[in-house]
């Protein structure tokens, strides 16, 4: 049995290439085209949700692709959904508070 | 410490003595890959910061949104959607070009980086032209906060599918405006942030840097270039686009 080495304690970082860059950058310009033209459709109440939605789906692809999360180790992963959990504590708590100041009162 | 760390330690001590180490692995990393990792991990922390920093003026936004929801929608519509939507385009293709830099950078593509770098320059300068002509039109309008600021566009709208708002709430499109300079403001903070640095960057990757295995540089400024896209990808439908159609 050989010794383990140096290059074994880690494993060989992964090189995304302008192919993946290409199908996403694509994929985005897509998406704006299509968060642009549902704008002037009426949704009524989905609207903001919709735009939302497909907000969050380019982000994800941000993320994961050109920020290169989907290859990063665990520790990378664990610190950006850290990072998402706090901000929806922000938000939660925040609203939790604004909803509940006149419970009752209506 | 289990055999396997003992022996990767061991190599690493052997390493160092011999001088067969980069010259930019630092003293207290063992390997190029551990000094990576705490690198890029240290950037994302930042850059978590940065999310709460940001998330901030999200939340006042969805609360004062909710709040003087029709002064917010008449507001929003005095915005324009195509400058909107090609400032979003051009930040989008700026962060491809910017990968496209992290790219190069691990390719040791001198010449291919040094056009990334100067492609996403471009770019993050028409973004903020045209960001200044959007500025440039609420200033003619009296549409920014302040002694200036004028309701005249919200009590008596020229188009007529437009709501016409009472005085009292149409002030209140103010707090819309303070908001979307608040937020867009920030973000422009860090594209004229952003830029400063890529010229830095661009300077030494003239030198031969970044080009010769070390990009930890290049791929933790890509980290923040990417970040500021992810803000304006929020931004653009929660100011420009999705007051279209109001509930009454």
């Amino acid at each position: 049995m050989s010794h383990p080495t140096l290059e074994d304690a880690h494993a060989e970082p992964h090189i995304v290439g302008p192919k993946v860059y290409g199908l996403i950058l694509l994929a985005l310009l897509c998406l704006t085209a299509l968060t642009t033209g549902i704008a002037f459709v009426n949704l009524g109440v989905f609207s903001p949700i919709v735009a939302i939605a497909i907000a969050v789906i380019k982000m994800t692809l941000v993320i994961l692709f050109f920020m290169h999360v989907k290859y990063s180790s665990r520790l990378v992963m664990l610190t950006v959904a850290a990072g998402f959990f706090t901000f929806l504590v922000l938000i939660t708590m925040t609203l939790s508070d604004y909803i509940s100041r006149a419970w009752g009162l209506w | 410490m289990d055999s396997q760390t003992v022996a990767v330690r061991q190599q690493a001590e052997v390493a160092h003595h011999e001088g067969a180490h980069p010259y930019y692995l630092r003293h207290h990393f063992e390997t190029v890959e551990q000094q990576k990792e705490a690198v890029s991990f240290g950037m994302w922390l930042f850059l978590l910061t940065e999310i709460m920093f940001f998330g901030g003026l999200f939340m006042a936004y969805l609360l004062y949104r909710n709040w003087y929801y029709d002064a917010f929608v008449s507001a929003s519509n005095t915005l324009g959607i195509g400058l909107g939507t090609t400032n979003t385009a051009v930040l989008i293709v700026s962060s491809f070009t910017m990968a496209m830099g992290v790219y190069c950078a691990e390719m040791r593509n001198k010449r291919g980086l040094l056009l990334s770098l100067s492609a996403t320059i471009l770019l993050g300068l028409v973004f903020l032209g045209i960001k200044t002509i959007e500025y440039h039109d609420k200033y003619t309008e009296h549409h920014i906060p302040g002694a200036s600021f004028s309701i005249e566009d919200f009590v008596h709208p020229q188009d007529k599918r437009d709501v016409a708002l009472a005085p009292d709430v149409a002030q209140h499109a103010q707090i819309f405006f303070f908001l979307y300079f608040a937020m867009t403001g920030m973000h422009a903070l860090h594209m004229v942030i952003g830029i400063s640095i890529l010229f830095a960057l661009l300077y030494r990757a003239s030198k031969g840097a970044y080009t010769s295995g070390h990009t930890s540089t290049i791929d933790n400024f890509g980290l923040y270039w990417h970040f500021v896209d992810i803000v304006w990808i929020f931004l653009f439908p929660l100011l420009y686009l999705i007051s279209r159609h109001p509930l009454h």
